[in-house]
């Protein structure tokens, strides 16, 4: 699972990609300066190929992933990944299929451009549906566990294979009084 | 490792091996006794644990279907999850995070201390504490607990001086971080905590207590003991005389298996195993095992939960070190003139960033919720941790309507929460709040209650036979070598995180169930 990034995708338009390639829709974009990705990756423009989706319905889903998790600065390709995540998803799963793309059709065409006042207030009234909590859920579980999102909210995440945060950190706050021994314990010595 | 045939009718079978099954197993094996652990999960190690934590949530959580029924918001705020339990050799004990509070001696006789409380169904325990401490002693040695038996503490970390330093300045005197069975040094063949935090993805270190690393390696090592993975119990088997005498199973092909056995011990935690004895009903019992009186299942208890994050201008970076290794007892009391009966812990919990928004912000999404997620780096967070008020309408029963994968009807978990428990929490929300504003937060959030990890009380130890399921060794009421070895034995849930508590009475019940298999009595 992973954003597609696409020297090509600058060149070509996203229809005649759709027409060539086996994917039904692609999502594009441009990565941010100073993204992870935009290190390795041969050109900042990104598309990630959809399998399901149409590039209409990939665009309405990025549209609701943006509204239920609004970080203006987090990057579009981490919102991406999770619409492409849940295309995933459909092609394994025909009652989902069904589910997703009947509720990406309430929203109606014009909510991937609205203003985010215009798509709060839709998404609102659906709160309750299944469609909208499978999105709020896979957003929350896909989006927060990308490696730009780790990047972007400054989680450091796994430390075992560096030998924890005993000598990284753990203990490095200064902003309030240290905690007497009787109340906590000694830090183990370095080896 | 041993392996015994199905129809030896000499071993003891137990179903489930985590804290109560995991320990038992090793207690029976070391005495000589043959035994045979089913355990539904896979066997994972330290190897393969995850960092991942969506990875290591799908490897190790009870993910079988459930339905739900009554009031509880837990059911509405995470309505796929209504408790989180574990499905993997070790159970639970690879999920815990190592807090392990005794039970308070008030706390064992809720009946007596609360008085006639209205729509609850508080008892007294069957053993008193002093005979408990014993086996407290005994489990603290073994699981090396910190804070006792001379043990070192663990040290502070950035996440714990928020804490302390906010319990102070609101006036609270105990404050410390925590009883905890991981290691602070090299101790009983495993290594120290190095404060990588991922706790409850499974300890890659093993500097936490698990039965998958210790009792049931040992147990093995005996030749006595017989463990058989992705092995899910079906149903439990008498004969005319009315004394199990085996266990139906469904073995890692699905093929359906029948072990004979001269004792069954079901500890399956609080939600599976009430569901194994109601699931044996019979012509001879036909209410399920071990319920002649409708106790089996009912006085499911939790514990009173949620979380509280503080959200400071300042770097805090909670993920850093041991996930819950800080605690405030000072509202371990029993003061109604708080507003309610029983008391509760608040501890220290962190999450990692993919569990936060799934975990800890449950039903948040928009320009608000975002707006906590931004704080990541400089939030912090409580973890409340309550005595429920045991009702006897809040119980596991069978839901025929829906079949699990094996065409077997699922657990029905029915919650109405007792008004303490709202009361309880409004109170634990408030000096929380307090706390963190001790120390300069800018906005304090909570949750409602979680999923719940400490499940108990589903088949409860009661000196009256009419009161519940099993007598003071988990040995139950109606079958004399039918016994329940797991939290769901517990009379009531306390305050205090249960798998210590399983420990010490799986230790009590071992020294019963060889004393008695001596004496031919089972």
């Amino acid at each position: 699972m992973g954003v597609l990034v696409d020297a090509h995708a600058s060149t070509e338009q996203p229809e005649r990609r759709e027409f060539l390639k086996s994917a039904t829709g692609v999502i594009t974009g441009v990565l941010a300066l100073g993204s992870p990705l935009a290190l390795i990756a041969p050109s900042r423009v990104w598309a990630a190929d959809l399998k399901v989706f149409s590039t209409a319905e990939g665009a309405a889903l990025m549209a609701m992933t943006r509204t239920i998790a609004p970080h203006d600065k987090l990057e579009d390709a981490a919102y991406a990944i999770v619409v492409q995540s849940a295309d995933s998803d459909v092609a394994a799963d025909p009652a989902l299929r069904k589910l997703l793309t009947e509720g990406i059709a309430t929203l109606g065409t014009g909510f991937a451009t609205a203003p985010e006042e215009t798509r709060v207030a839709q998404l609102k009234k659906i709160e309750q549906t299944p469609f909208f909590q499978t999105m709020r859920v896979k957003t929350l579980s896909v989006l927060y566990a990308t490696e730009m999102a780790y990047r972007y909210f400054g989680y450091e995440g796994e430390a075992y294979s560096k030998g924890g945060y005993l000598f990284r950190g753990f203990n490095d706050l200064r902003w309030l009084p240290e905690v007497p021994l009787a109340d906590s314990g000694p830090v183990p010595a370095k080896a | 490792m041993a392996k015994f045939d199905l129809n030896d009718d000499g071993v003891v079978v137990i179903v489930g091996s985590g804290a109560g099954g995991g320990t038992l197993a090793h207690e029976l094996t070391r005495r000589g006794i043959k035994v045979v652990l089913l355990e539904a999960g896979k066997r994972q190690s330290l190897a393969t644990f995850s960092q991942d934590p969506n990875v290591a949530f799908a490897q190790l959580t009870w993910l079988d279907p459930r339905t739900t029924s009554g009031t509880a918001t837990v059911f509405q705020d995470y309505p796929t999850l209504p408790s989180w339990t574990a499905k993997t050799v070790g159970g639970t004990t690879v999920h815990w995070t190592g807090a392990t509070p005794r039970v308070r001696p008030w706390e064992m006789k809720t009946r007596t201390t609360y008085g006639e409380l209205k729509g609850a169904s508080c008892l007294d325990w069957p053993i008193e504490f002093e005979e408990l401490k014993r086996y407290y002693q005994l489990a603290e040695k073994r699981m090396v607990v910190t804070r006792r038996n001379g043990n070192p503490g663990l040290p502070a970390s950035n996440h714990f001086k928020v804490l302390y330093n906010g319990a102070k300045k609101i006036g609270y005197k105990r404050v410390h971080t925590n009883y905890m069975a991981i290691n602070t040094r090299p101790a009983d063949g495993r290594a120290f905590c190095i404060q990588q935090g991922f706790c409850v993805q499974g300890c890659k270190t093993g500097a936490k207590w698990s039965t998958l690393y210790t009792e049931i390696p040992r147990a093995e090592a005996t030749g006595k003991l017989d463990l058989r993975t992705e092995c899910m119990a079906t149903r439990i088997e008498h004969g005319p005389d009315g004394l199990v005498n085996g266990v139906v199973y469904r073995d890692s092909q699905g093929k359906e298996q029948r072990q004979k056995a001269r004792i069954v011990c079901v500890a399956c935690n609080a939600v599976e195993t009430p569901r194994l004895l109601l699931m044996s009903e019979s012509g001879k019992f036909p209410q399920g095992l071990a319920n002649s009186h409708d106790q089996v299942g009912r006085h499911y208890s939790h514990h009173v939960g949620g979380f509280v994050w503080g959200i400071f201008d300042k770097p805090i970076h909670m993920w850093r070190g041991t996930t819950l290794a800080g605690i405030v007892e000072d509202e371990t009391i029993n003061d109604p003139k708080r507003g309610f009966v029983g008391g509760y812990h608040l501890e220290m919990a962190a999450l990692d960033l993919p569990s936060l928004p799934l975990a800890g912000l449950p039903y948040n999404w928009g320009r608000d919720f975002a707006s906590i997620m931004e704080h990541y780096r400089s939030m912090a967070g409580i973890f409340i941790n309550g005595e429920d008020i045991p009702r006897a309408t809040n119980r596991i029963t069978l839901n025929r309507d829906v079949k699990d994968a094996y065409g077997l009807p699922v657990p029905n978990i029915h919650i109405d929460e007792h008004e303490n428990n709202g009361a309880m929490r409004a109170h634990a929300q408030k000096q929380a709040k307090a706390l963190y504003e001790a120390v300069g937060a800018k906005r304090v959030v909570h949750t409602r209650q979680t999923p719940s990890t400490h499940n108990m009380c589903t088949a409860r130890m009661s000196k009256d036979p009419r009161d519940g399921v099993t007598n003071a060794h988990g040995q139950t009421h109606d079958i004399k070598n039918l016994f329940i070895s797991d939290g769901s034995a517990m009379t009531t849930p306390s305050s205090a995180n249960p798998t210590l508590t399983i420990v010490a009475l799986a230790l009590r019940q071992a020294e019963f169930i060889s004393r008695e298999m001596a004496a031919r009595n089972i």
